[in-house]
């Protein structure tokens, strides 16, 4: 089957006065329909900049693509401003982590909706808001027929995001990316539009692509996981392989250093040492070398490809298989003790 | 005798708060009131030497309001905060200036919390400054050890704020808390705004700092995994009350009141194999503006009764240091 979306070897490179920083390199995934994708790593390793750069929503003076963005087998990049603004919206489509801003403040949240229905659909002004109305039920707003009179600081924070939904599905679109959907909200607030989204993938079919720094939201709601480090993917696996064997230190490290609601009070977290380097000097070699218990001379010095392995299970790290071994001399010693 | 006095005055808990309300007033343009927001009522717990107590809740609960009205950043409306016996509510300006050198501050965002012109020594030393601690050598000495203490270096002292990263930032904000010595750290959201790599360093640093200075922590939090990881004891916040309190393990293993439940069962958990049931609240939480009748948590408790409709749940303890505020458990 082809895949929805493919990413193959893009580049995202801003200029900027201090030269040129590539913010995404050499990222490639792809996306299928009705599938959940969750594409997590800390601020900075271009997961945002990744979606922005799928539906080009970057400044184009100052940003150069390298690679390729296979949408249904179309290239996104050689498209026109005109045929993209059919796709934003339409086929793609984006939830964005703070509603407030991304509505406006001036209209009423069914003119807003109504707007890209008439826009993308070419249906009349009645019609349009019959649609929105429907829109607003389908994610759970009651009595929508009278909220859609209403402005955005009517509403809380979750109906807000809940309206961000409305409208990003409004025209049905195949590929849904969520750019941090609940991270503003609340843990109970967030667990209602988890389930939306959910529900909608599994009725309309759709691609989600998930970014978020939470990993225990991508192991309720994910079936893949994608991880990226300063701008690469240094790890890619079904959910329950990565949560139970990650290969990638920087993804065991992750994993560890989350206060786990099981775990053993007294111990201390783990700790990944150091910080994020800036993307202004990456580091020549591996770009976690600097950060990782297990790095070698190599890896202070070549960068290492992501490898495929035969699980499907992809990762960036020259140790793996060392590593790997490690911890199964390891978990054998333990069992052993036991 | 003076023995007696001796030991009763060991076993009296750091700080005591009772009754505590803040009601914030709206006025209309002319300044007329026109209702209040009950931000923060009735509120109650204790806090003993070297514990940490989470208070936790979802936006608007009031937990900020609760930790910043102890400090009287905001005065309150009524109650007591007795603070080694003494009400901290009842001190005048002057006298309290005094005591806030023994409870101090650390904010959610190191951003905008530390001055951005100022050279982050500088900063450190500011409070000590205002409490005209030391000569400004010692003073500079301090700062530098403090640096040392949450793991920057001393000759970091020259640098701006803009040349650190968030967690590093925080680090700063936590020095300049410790520079008074004090005894109460109230920290509001202070890993909320952190990378998850990131956040780990600083609540390990945390717990270094508070065994080394013997501080009492009242951590304000709405990551219930870290909360459990760091607090001895939890409160749980709902439209400006505290609904149930118990000391951290109790509450994880036995949560009575029905919004615990669901709030603990709404944690996103890092394992995808594991499954339980989850409780999903419907609707969204009232506005503080006009609150519910009875039960502040009726709209959206899945069993509530006739009863809560109208009537107040009293908070009150059901077994050893565990408080709940519910018709249902009685």
């Amino acid at each position: 089957m082809e895949p929805l979306l493919k990413l193959n070897q893009l580049k995202t490179i801003f200029s900027t006065e201090k030269g040129k920083v590539t913010a995404v390199d050499d990222v490639s995934f792809e996306i299928h329909a009705g599938e959940m994708v969750g594409l997590v790593g800390e601020s900075g390793c271009g997961k945002s900049v990744t979606s922005e750069s799928i539906l080009q929503l970057l400044n184009e003076k100052t940003t150069n693509y390298e690679g390729k963005i296979l949408y249904k087998g179309k290239n996104l990049l050689e498209l026109s401003e005109e045929q993209m603004r059919g796709i934003r919206g339409n086929e793609i489509s984006m939830i964005f982590q703070d509603p407030m801003s991304s509505l406006n403040p001036v209209y009423t949240i069914g003119n807003q909706i109504a707007e890209a229905i008439m826009i993308h659909q070419r249906v009349g002004k009645k019609e349009a808001n019959l649609r929105a109305i429907e829109m607003l039920r389908l994610t759970g707003i009651p009595s929508p027929e009278k909220r859609i009179h209403e402005y955005p600081h009517e509403l809380s924070g979750g109906m807000r995001q809940r309206v961000m939904i409305a409208l990003a599905l409004s025209c049905k679109p195949q590929l849904l990316i969520a750019d941090e959907p609940t991270t503003a909200l609340d843990v109970t607030i967030q667990s209602q539009i988890l389930e939306l989204i959910q529900e909608l993938r599994e009725e309309l079919d759709m691609g989600v692509i998930l970014i978020t720094h939470d990993l225990g939201v991508v192991a309720e709601v994910c079936t893949r996981v994608i991880v990226m480090y300063l701008g690469q993917i240094i790890e890619e696996a079904d959910v329950k392989t990565l949560f139970k064997s990650p290969l990638h230190p920087y993804t065991k490290g992750l994993l560890k250093s989350i206060p786990h609601l099981d775990g053993d009070r007294t111990q201390k977290l783990n700790v990944i040492k150091g910080v994020v380097p800036s993307l202004q000097d990456v580091p020549s070699g591996c770009r976690f070398a600097p950060r990782c218990d297990f790095a070698t001379e190599q890896c202070h010095e070549n960068p290492p490809e992501l490898l495929e392995l035969e699980n499907g299970q992809k990762v960036r790290c020259w140790n793996y298989e060392h590593i790997l071994r490690e911890a199964k001399d390891h978990a054998v010693t333990t069992s052993e003790n036991k | 005798m003076q023995s007696l006095l001796q030991k009763t005055n060991d076993e009296r808990p750091l700080l005591e708060v009772k009754g505590l309300k803040k009601h914030f007033p709206i006025t209309s343009a002319l300044g007329k009131v026109q209702g209040y927001v009950q931000a923060v009522n009735n509120v109650e717990f204790t806090l003993n030497k070297r514990e940490t107590l989470g208070l936790v809740g979802e936006s608007g609960c009031g937990k900020s309001t609760t930790g910043r009205t102890i400090l009287r950043l905001i005065e309150p409306t009524s109650g007591q905060a007795l603070y080694k016996g003494k009400d901290l509510f009842q001190l005048k300006q002057k006298d309290f200036q005094k005591m806030r050198s023994k409870l101090q501050m650390v904010f959610q965002d190191p951003h905008s919390s530390i001055n951005p012109k100022q050279r982050i020594g500088r900063a450190i030393e500011e409070p000590m400054k205002i409490h005209k601690l030391y000569d400004s050598k010692e003073r500079s000495e301090r700062a530098m050890e403090l640096l040392n203490k949450v793991g920057l270096r001393g000759d970091q002292y020259y640098r701006y704020p803009h040349e650190f990263s968030g967690g590093q930032r925080q680090r700063i904000g936590i020095a300049r808390a410790l520079a008074l010595n004090p005894e109460i750290l109230i920290c509001d959201e202070p890993v909320s705004a952190l990378d998850v790599s990131i956040q780990s360093q600083v609540i390990n640093l945390m717990e270094e700092l508070q065994e080394q200075f013997d501080l009492s922590y009242i951590f304000i939090a709405h990551d219930l995994s870290v909360v459990r990881h760091i607090s001895d004891q939890i409160g749980v916040m709902y439209l400006g009350e505290l609904v149930e309190k118990a000391p951290t393990d109790e509450l994880f293993s036995h949560p009575l009141h029905p919004y615990t439940k669901a709030l603990l069962s709404s944690i996103p958990v890092a394992n995808p194999e594991f499954k339980r049931e989850k409780i999903v609240l419907k609707g969204d939480i009232p506005s503080p503006l006009n609150p519910p009748a009875g039960c502040k948590f009726h709209t959206r408790c899945p069993y509530a009764i006739k009863r809560c409709k109208n009537e107040e749940p009293v908070f009150k303890e059901v077994a050893k240091n565990h408080s709940v505020a519910c018709h249902l458990i009685d």
